[in-house]
Order: C-alpha cells, then structure tokens, then sequence
C-alpha cells in the first residue's frame, strides 16, 4: 500500500517562509492572498496489505520521526 | 575531565569543539562517529555545530535518531553533562532532552556573526566561568535558530532559571530572545551560539575560553 502524509506547521508557530511566498505572490500581482503557511508531503511504499496496520505503521513513523509534535501536525492518507 | 564529541555526517564544528576542550583540559577529547553505540568512560558529552545529514526532514531530526545517541539520551538521564552547540541544541531539542524547537530565522537569513549575549543566570555549571548579568561575545552561525516553545513552557523555563543566555540584540527571532537553554536538572545545555569560536584573541574573542574552563571546572 501507498501512504501519503501531509505534514503542516501548528497554527501560532511563526512560517516565514510562507510569509516570503506570501509577499512574492502580492509582488506578482496576486491580490487578496493571506496566510500562507509551507508544508510537506512524504509518500511512501509500505509491504502491507491490511490498510489498518499500514496506517498504523505510518503513525508510528510519523511519532518517531516524519513529524515533530512541538510545531507540526501530521495527516496519513493511505492508498492501494 | 575525559569529554567525548560525537562527530555526525557534515558536523563541521567538531574539530572547533576538541581544540577548545583541549585549551581548557590540556588533552584532546575523544572524537566518536555517530554509528557507535557505546561510548568510552566520559564525565562531558559534546554534541557539535554543524549540518548533519543536510539539514533533511529537521535540522537535527536524523542525527537525533542515531545509533550513539540512544547511549547519549542514557548517559544524559544518569546525570551526565551534555553540551549540544548550534545544530547540537537542534539535535538535543529533536531528541525531547530539550523542550521545543529551533524553527527557521524569522527573517529567512542566514546569521553568521558575533552576537552579544547576557548571563542571565550563573548558577548553571555552564555559567559558572561568568557572573549574572555580565555580557559575553560569541560567534553565531545558522539558519535555524529561531527557538520557540509554547507559552507555558518558556514560562516554565523562565520561573525555574533556565535560560543561560540570552541574545541582547535578537538575530533570529528567538522567542525571548532565547541562545541556550539548560534542562530540568541542569545537567543539559543547548547553546545556539558558538563559545568554541572564541578561544583566542586571534579569532577575535576569548569568552569562549572562559565558557569552557568554568564548564569543565564545574563538572571537574
């Protein structure tokens, strides 16, 4: 199974580099933008079959490793 | 004093750190690669500046994850001293020896210069080599040096004296004005600036001498 996790600053920790995306889009023309925050998506490749234990296993990764709960939240999105 | 520098994938500060352990303890420190899992007999644990494994994922995420640093989280619960500078407050943070995180430079800038820092309190062993108030220069050089924790906790780190060092002119945008960070029981250091830097009048400054020598005379 695939899994696909979306990784997104807390909402309160400061992004600025969504602030500098934020102000090269004002730059380009782009009106009426705001609150730009810059997250990340990492997909991977589990060898499982049940969706439950690969969502499991993508959980636990993400606690270990992929996210770090002080500024990040985490979503799993798995796929056959 | 035997202090040991664990040297990670693209530390770059870890020769800096020996030569100033060495000024204070007249030896050479032991120098230990990241993929060890024990470590030799140490009273001192330096976890040096640098850019370990490319800054990938979190600065200090991986190396956090290291084989040694399983022996370095032990050592550190049993009372050992660690002393984690520029990416090693990074990996101290990643490791939760430390609380929060060091996020981007509020200002996207890359820092690299000598910032003024304020004891703010010297009953540390990592202040011991200063009094309280007293202001010192270091070196600082880094991206990612913008510490943040959540309100409670830098209130908490505050009431029980715990923020050695603070910036008088806040280069990164660090809650507080944050530069090091010490743990519960005082036993652990994370220092955004680089003492290891100021250790000669030939490198422009020797407070990072006097760092060192109060540090190691007060684990002595």
């Amino acid at each position: 199974m695939k899994a696909k996790i979306i990784i997104t600053l807390k909402s309160g920790v400061l992004d600025p580099q969504g602030k500098a995306i934020e102000s090269a889009l004002k730059g380009l023309g782009f009106a009426g933008v705001s609150d730009v925050r810059q997250g990340k998506e990492i997909e991977l490749k589990l060898d499982e079959t049940d969706e439950a234990a690969a969502r499991a296993k993508a959980e636990e990764m993400c606690k270990k490793l992929l996210a770090n709960p002080v500024m990040e939240n985490y979503a799993i999105e798995i796929m056959a | 004093m035997n202090p040991v520098v664990i040297v990670f994938p693209a530390s770059n500060c870890d020769r800096d750190v020996a030569v100033a352990l060495e000024q204070a303890t007249g030896k050479p420190p032991a120098m230990v690669w990241h993929g060890e899992t024990e470590l030799p007999d140490t009273d001192f644990i330096v976890l040096p500046g640098g850019f370990s494994y490319g800054d990938y994922l979190r600065c200090g995420a991986m190396a956090s994850k290291s084989p040694v640093m399983e022996t370095v989280i032990a050592k550190a619960k049993a009372g050992t001293p660690v002393l984690g500078i520029c990416n090693g407050f990074q990996i101290l943070c990643e490791t939760g020896l430390l609380p929060g995180v060091l996020l981007r430079n509020a200002n996207l800038n890359f820092v690299c210069r000598t910032v003024t820092c304020r004891v703010d309190d010297a009953q540390s062993m990592f202040t011991s080599g200063f009094t309280a108030g007293q202001y010192v220069d270091f070196p600082v050089a880094h991206h990612d040096g913008n510490y943040f924790a959540d309100d409670a906790t830098l209130d908490r780190l505050e009431g029980e004296s715990r923020i050695p060092f603070r910036y008088v002119d806040n280069p990164n945008g660090s809650s507080r004005s944050i530069a090091g960070v010490i743990n519960e029981t005082g036993s652990v250091l994370g220092l955004m600036p680089h003492p290891e830097r100021a250790i000669s009048p030939l490198l422009g400054g020797i407070d990072g001498a006097a760092f060192f020598r109060g540090v190691l005379e007060a684990t002595a």
